[in-house]
Order: C-alpha cells, then structure tokens, then sequence
C-alpha cells in the first residue's frame, strides 16, 4: 500500500512531547516501569501528582528520580543511557544479573520502548539498521518479559512511510510483543495478535489515521 | 592469614596473558576497572577477547584497549564506540552481540557451574537464527555468529545460552577488606558481581581498603570467595559529567 501520496497532506496530530504526556496518562499509580530513549524518556514529565510509579533502570535502579541538579552529578549513579540521575526515598540497587531477573521474570508492569516498525501483529523492530552500527542493550529482554510493552513513535517516518506495517522489513526485536502504540495521530492495542485503533489524536480523524498506516487495523474506538 | 591486598597493580596483573579472555564490571564509564584495564594496556597484552557491557564512548577503559589494537573479539550488547565499529568492519575485530541481559546470565551461569540455560531473550531474531554478522572482512561479512538451540517451553521459543567462565574477571568496587569481601556503590555494582564471578581469576580495584570485620557479613555485596587480587584504583580524574557522558541512541 502506498501512503506517500496521501501523506502529503498536512495533518498535525500531537508533538512528541504529547505523545509522551499522552502515555503517561495511562500508566497506573503504583506501576513498575521501564523508559527506553527518545520520546519515552519524556515521559516522567508528564507523570500526575496523584500516582506513584517506579522507573527501573538495566543498570540497577528501582526507583531512579530525574537529574540530580547540576553539579550534584555522581559518576556512581546514572541511568541506563549513562545520564547522571538521583534516587527516589525508598529507591533499590540491583546488580545487572538481578536487573534482568526483575525484567524477564515479569515484574515490570510496562516497558515504554521507541520504534523503526511495529507489525500488524505486535512484533517490534527498534535495535538495528543493516549496514548501520550495531547494538541491542536490554531491548530484547524488556520485551521479551513485559507483560505490557508500549511503543511511542511517530506514525510516518522522515519519507512520511507508515511505521506501523504488515510485517516489519527491519530486524526484529521482539515477535507479538507489542500491546499498545502511542503515536502523533493515534492511540492503537494489539490484543490477541489484531490491532486495534483505540483513539485519534484531537483533530485527526479516523480517515487521516487510515490514510497514514500501512498495517492493517479494525477500528474499535473508545466512546 | 588471608591478605588478597596487592600493592603493585602490575606486578600483581603480570599473570594475565595475551590472548586470555576477560569478563569485565562496569556500565559506560560507571564503575568501570580503569586501573586493570590501563596496566593491561602497559603490560603490552594483545589478542584479548573482552566481554563486557560497552566499550564506552572514548579512548579509556576498554575505548583504550581496543584503540591500541589489544582486542581479538568483544562479546557485548552495547559497544556504541564509532572506532570500535570501524576496526569491527574492517574486519580488525569480532563482535559477538547479545541482549543485555543474557550476557549478565551467562556471566552469572558461568561462575555458578550452570553450563547453559533458556531464555526467550532474541529468540527467532538475528542474534539466535545465526545471521548476524560476527566479523567482516574489506567490510563483506566474513562470518556470522553460530545459530543457537532454540526449544518451545511452555509454549514460547527459548535460546538456549551458554554460560561464560572467562580466564580472567575484572571487577570495580567501592571497598575490599583483606578476604576480598567487596561492596559498591550506587549503580556502579551493575556488572561488576557478575564479572567476577565468571572469571577464574578475578581481580578487583577498589577506592578503600578496609578492614576485616569493617565491612559487616550483613552489608558484604560480593563474597571474598569470588575475588583473588585486591588493588587499589587510580585517583579518579576530575569528571565534568554532563560534557563527557555518553550520548545513548535508540
């Protein structure tokens, strides 16, 4: 399917920063969650008073807090992308064999992840480009031991060509993983490997977010 | 008496051969064994296959290494160094990539006599189907990482991944007593535990040495029982941390 053409169209949906405090709406007070970079990483802007949720980081935090002020850094506490940051009361440290028991045994409630593609079925490509420098991090873990894994990403890439697709072109990191995409246009679920569009971005319609994705999806939107 | 204390750093890290193979602590720059990396670097030692978290983001710790052409294969998740990519494509040096947290398994599994385990960490991905690149020669794939046993267990694919006993473990810590009893700090316990229960041999740079009996049997993160040799780290150079921290990609 070709989207470019229709994309051309102007539709502004919301900004990352939206996307992110859109998410954050979502997270339930007393959840456990992990950040990958980019626009997941503004999520803890966005967090409501009212609720409590832990970060976890791969390198041993629980309960990680936001950069400590400058000069306050400490070589000895960063975060997983090996930014300073500062702790919350009551925070844990963990070796990185226990990071990971923590991630694969299921005790995060979600991981919050950026994305190249997202499939019609929930499998996530986010860890490398051909040809490009390889790394993977903790990417495959996180998804492969999150009950929830929600991706935030644009919808179209810089070509303006749908990331969310029938089968995912990059390598994979993780296959029907994927339960949620928070995007600029759109809110969608995968739920028992069908996708699902929940909810359009204040003024885009269902026909801007048809226009724009490449995957198929059944329209079950929120009243 | 048991005294795991060693004076001199490179008198104590002479056993270690060109060649050997080294699990290494630390996440980034964070709690990274600087010292033993920086003798190893001046006992002239070669050929080293390193695993360890990241290479890091500049020309110290294992940036050093591995600039100075000592690295015969790097078993990591996150290498990041744009040097480290060029000698890999040029065919200078092997990668072997793996999930984070497999690697931290299979350092833990390899210094607690379990050979081999499931995970579904990458499991149908390229880093267990066997295509991803290993080494390149005149930047064309010259080999490619083995494919790995996958099983279905309670209905879901796992890899089946080996444990890593490496010859040598290199580990950062805040505080050894004599016993080699060990305590971090903060997050940079990170890899540390884990490489130093998979090495043979394992030394640990440490900021203090203290005591026996300062450190209470309550309050011991790694057991002496890990560790061989106790040196003392390097006075840390003045850090400016938000100019030197490394940028981290998707």
């Amino acid at each position: 399917m070709t989207v470019n053409a229709v994309a051309a169209a102007t539709v502004i949906g919301r900004s990352r920063d939206d996307i992110a405090r859109r998410l954050a709406e979502d997270l339930v007070d007393g959840y456990t969650v992990n950040l990958g970079v980019g626009i997941p990483l503004a999520v803890p802007n966005f967090l409501p008073d009212d609720r409590e949720i832990s970060l976890h980081a791969e390198n041993g935090i629980l309960g990680m807090g936001p950069h400590p002020g400058f000069g306050l850094e400490d070589p000895d506490l960063t975060d997983a992308g090996k930014q300073p940051v500062s702790l919350k009361v009551g925070a844990a440290i963990v070796d990185s064999a226990t990071s990971f028991a923590i991630v694969r045994g299921g005790h995060l409630d979600v991981t919050v992840l950026g994305a190249l593609q997202v499939s019609e079925v929930g499998d996530l490509s986010n860890w490398y480009v051909p040809g490009r420098n390889p790394a993977v991090g903790g990417a495959m873990d996180l998804v492969a031991g999150t009950p929830e894994v929600w991706v935030c990403m644009e919808h179209v890439d810089r070509k303006g060509i749908s990331k969310l697709v029938p089968q995912c072109t990059f390598p994979v990191t993780g296959f029907r993983v994927v339960t949620r995409i928070y995007t600029d246009l759109a809110v969608f679920y995968v739920v028992d490997g069908r996708l699902l569009l929940k909810e359009c971005a204040p003024g885009v319609s269902p026909a801007d977010v048809r226009n724009r994705t490449a995957a198929a999806y059944t329209e079950d939107l929120f009243l | 008496m048991i005294n795991k204390f060693r004076p001199d750093v490179m008198e104590s890290l002479d056993v270690v051969w060109s060649g050997a193979s080294i699990a290494i602590g630390g996440f980034g720059s964070s709690g990274r064994p600087d010292a033993l990396l920086n003798a190893l670097c001046d006992l002239d030692r070669r050929d080293l296959h390193v695993i360890v978290n990241n290479v890091g983001h500049d020309f110290t710790g294992v940036g050093r290494l591995v600039m100075e052409g000592r690295v015969r294969r790097v078993t990591a998740s996150f290498p990041i160094l744009q040097e480290f990519y060029d000698a890999y494509f040029a065919g200078k040096i092997e990668l072997e990539l793996i999930p984070q947290g497999t690697l931290a398994e299979r350092l833990r599994a390899g210094g607690s006599g379990i050979a081999a385990f499931f995970t579904p960490s990458g499991a149908g991905t390229m880093l267990a189907d066997g295509s991803f690149p290993l080494s390149y020669r005149d930047h064309e794939v010259a080999t490619r990482l083995s494919a790995k046993e996958t099983r279905e267990i309670n209905g879901r694919p796992h890899v089946l991944e080996q444990g890593i006993i490496a010859d040598f473990g290199f580990a950062k810590a805040q505080k050894a007593d004599p016993k080699g009893n060990l305590r971090f700090h903060l997050s940079a316990r990170n890899f540390n535990p884990v490489a130093a229960m998979s090495g043979r041999t394992t030394f640990a740079e440490v900021e203090q040495l203290v005591e026996a009996g300062d450190i209470g049997p309550d309050d011991v993160h790694l057991a002496g029982v890990f560790v061989d040799h106790v040196v003392m780290t390097a006075a840390p150079e003045p850090a400016n941390l938000s100019g030197t921290m490394e940028k981290s990609v998707l």
